[in-house]
């Protein structure tokens, strides 16, 4: 039967690589024979059939990839297209525009859990060793797209995978070569620095992949140690908390005491004033009254001495006169019951 | 025509089992060795299309052209600084020349068993012989690793954090040692990647005991720098507290003593004219102020004051 082998061999060039003749010839062939009756329908029906599996529809955020006997042959654009029927040419539609999202060390809530996690393996996919040998949770995600269907479909034996085991690989080194201080407070600096990495890694393996973003979530320390990295925050609150009373201690008793202080010398300088004028003053009064005085010392004198005995005689109490030639009358009185003994010349 | 039709209908589909049979498909992804019972024959079929054979006598064979992934055994790896810890590697691979794939290992499926074989013990040498530093770090960037209060301690560490080789190194390492072994099987290793290390879990329990306390430590220091400082803004207010108010009593004893001195001047300048008379008119005055009907008198007829009342002196 070699002369099949020939023929189809020599029908294949003369077509260009398209239609297997014996498809036609068989078509033919059904027609000749079964030209009575039915046969009209089951041409009818493989034309349909044919016609059918020749369309194809590809959505605004697809290309359509289309093999001929496995071959890529093309890509079809967004809108109707045309391909040969019956499995001759085959189409693969891939989405070009949508980002896909993939989620490492957490699983965001109403997601379906991972068919390729093992329960407990979230924790350990955020789990990382810092550059100083500390530990680190570090989840984040990474969003990407097609960029380019051909290698998506055909360079890349499972493309998931290898996004996701490069995207780990590529976040440990980033966070490998961090402090522990550095993965927590510079996420943006290690999310565009692993974002290159991994881009490169995808690009180097033709997975014609674009990496949209690489965004961290919230990086911390594991559980067990978060409680002291608390501690620290809190402390540091603490710390700033006595300083601040402190300052305020400091600002409440200062601008007091200046005032006080203040109050003090000014009262200082009512004494000084005081003392001062009323020097003066008596020194005055003194000088006029001697200017006068000098002029009759005498009278002067006497009449002051009266005058005061004059004011103060009458308003002293209890009044002894004692004549100069009796003796031992001074014990007899009772000056006890007197608070202040007079004035006995 | 009526007898013809059968026959012919027969033949036909005769003549189609073996289109189907010579005629074979290798996707974009694939490639093909053509054997005949058994025996290689041809070259191997690299490129996609329709392809034909012998019919019956010949089989094509498929295997994957795309890279392929290998993902190692996570497996409990001591570091040469004697670190217990799980590293998981994976690597990428095709088939390159899958003739030889086809005579050594013959499946995909076989050949993870040797890559397993291989890469597996290439990884667990180049850890052994590695400080875990070298494993996790890439390079000797400067680390920000300062903690306030640990400057001493976090001087001291740095050089133990600086790496001779590095996480590339090391992969490629193991590319290098493992790829030449390989090549036999028709694989050629694209890469190798460490995907994860971590502590095992002894090793990582101490190591969040050493965290705590590098944080507790951290913690201790800050309260003890705050309640410092606060002892230190009290004492300045100590301390500005006496200066204000010895320095107001300073300046109020100046001024006045400066008021008592100038007083002094002018009571002795207007009181030294006469110090006699100033002292009797000061008596007078204070009679005036201290006696009152309080104080009893007790007056001797021999006193001035009542010199006559005993009799007119002669």
């Amino acid at each position: 039967m070699s002369w099949d082998w020939d023929k189809l061999k020599d029908q294949q060039q003369k077509m260009g690589g398209g239609v297997p003749p014996n498809v036609e010839d068989l078509v033919k062939k059904v027609k000749n024979i079964k030209f009575p009756g039915g046969p009209l329908f089951i041409v009818v029906l493989l034309v349909v059939a044919a016609l059918w599996s020749s369309v194809f529809t590809v959505k605004q955020d697809e290309v359509g990839v289309v093999q001929l006997f496995g071959r890529y042959v093309r890509s079809a654009q967004p809108g109707l297209n045309f391909k040969l029927p019956l499995g001759i040419e085959r189409v693969t539609k891939v989405n070009v525009k949508g980002i896909r999202t993939e989620e490492f060390g957490f699983t965001s809530e109403g997601a379906p859990a991972r068919s390729r996690l093992v329960a407990g393996e979230t924790e350990i996919v955020a789990l990382m060793l810092t550059g100083d040998l500390n530990v680190a949770v570090v989840p984040w995600i990474v969003q990407y797209r097609v960029k380019d269907p051909f290698n998506f479909l055909f360079k890349v034996n499972d493309n998931r995978r290898l996004l996701v085991d490069m995207s780990e690989a590529s976040m440990r080194l980033v966070v490998g070569d961090r402090s522990i201080n550095e993965v927590i407070n510079k996420r943006g600096e290690i999310a565009m620095i692993a974002r290159d990495l991994l881009q490169n890694e995808m690009d180097l393996a033709e997975s014609g992949i674009h990496i949209v973003t690489v965004e961290m979530k919230r990086t911390n320390v594991p559980v067990p140690v978060q409680p002291s990295f608390n501690e620290v925050n809190q402390a540091t609150q603490e710390k700033e908390q006595l300083i601040y009373q402190a300052r305020e201690d400091f600002n409440k008793a200062i601008p007091a005491a200046r005032g006080e202080a203040e109050r003090t010398i000014r009262a200082a300088e009512g004494y000084a004033l005081d003392r001062i004028n009323r020097a003066k003053g008596d020194a005055a009064r003194f000088t006029a009254f001697y200017e006068e005085y000098v002029k009759a010392k005498d009278v002067t004198r006497r009449r002051l001495y009266l005058e005061t005995l004059n004011d103060v005689f009458p308003k002293l109490g209890e009044k002894f006169i004692v004549d100069h030639d009796q003796k031992n009358l001074l014990p007899l009185l009772n000056l006890g019951k007197q608070k202040k003994n007079g004035i006995a010349q | 025509m009526k007898s013809k039709g059968p026959i012919l209908i027969i033949l036909l589909l005769v003549a189609g089992v073996i289109a189907y049979q010579a005629a074979y498909i290798v996707d974009e992804t694939e490639q093909v060795v053509v054997t005949q019972f058994g025996r290689i024959v041809g070259s191997p079929v690299i490129s996609p299309g329709l392809k034909f054979k012998v019919p019956f006598i010949q089989t094509a064979n498929y295997f994957p052209k795309n890279l392929l992934t290998w993902d190692g055994d996570p497996g409990q790896i001591p570091t040469l600084d004697k670190t217990f810890i799980y590293v998981d590697a994976f690597a990428r691979w095709k088939i390159v020349d899958p003739v030889k794939f086809f005579q050594t290992v013959n499946n995909p499926f076989n050949a993870i068993g040797r890559l397993n074989d291989i890469i597996d013990p290439a990884v667990r040498d180049f850890i052994t012989s590695n400080r875990l530093i070298e494993v996790v770090r890439n390079s000797n960037r400067e680390l920000d690793i300062s903690e306030i209060g640990r400057e001493d301690e976090q001087r001291e560490r740095r050089p133990l954090l600086a790496v001779n080789y590095g996480r590339q190194f090391i992969t490629e390492g193991i590319l290098k040692q493992s790829q030449p072994k390989l090549a036999q099987f028709g694989i050629e290793l694209v890469d190798v990647k460490i995907k994860r290390i971590n502590y095992v879990e002894e090793v990582r329990q101490s190591v969040y005991d050493r965290m705590i306390a590098e944080r507790r430590q951290i913690a201790e220091k800050f309260r003890s720098e705050g309640r410092g400082e606060a002892q230190s803004i009290l004492g300045d207010k100590e301390r500005e507290l006496k200066l204000i108010t010895s320095e107001a009593y300073r300046i109020a004893q100046e001024l006045k003593g400066k008021a008592d001195a100038e007083s002094t001047r002018l009571y002795a300048e207007a009181f030294g004219v006469d110090p006699v008379f100033y002292s009797f008119l000061r008596t007078l005055e204070i009679y005036r102020e201290a006696l009152d009907e309080k104080n009893s008198l007790v007056l001797s007829t021999d006193s001035e004051f009542l010199k006559y009342f005993k009799g007119l002196p002669e």
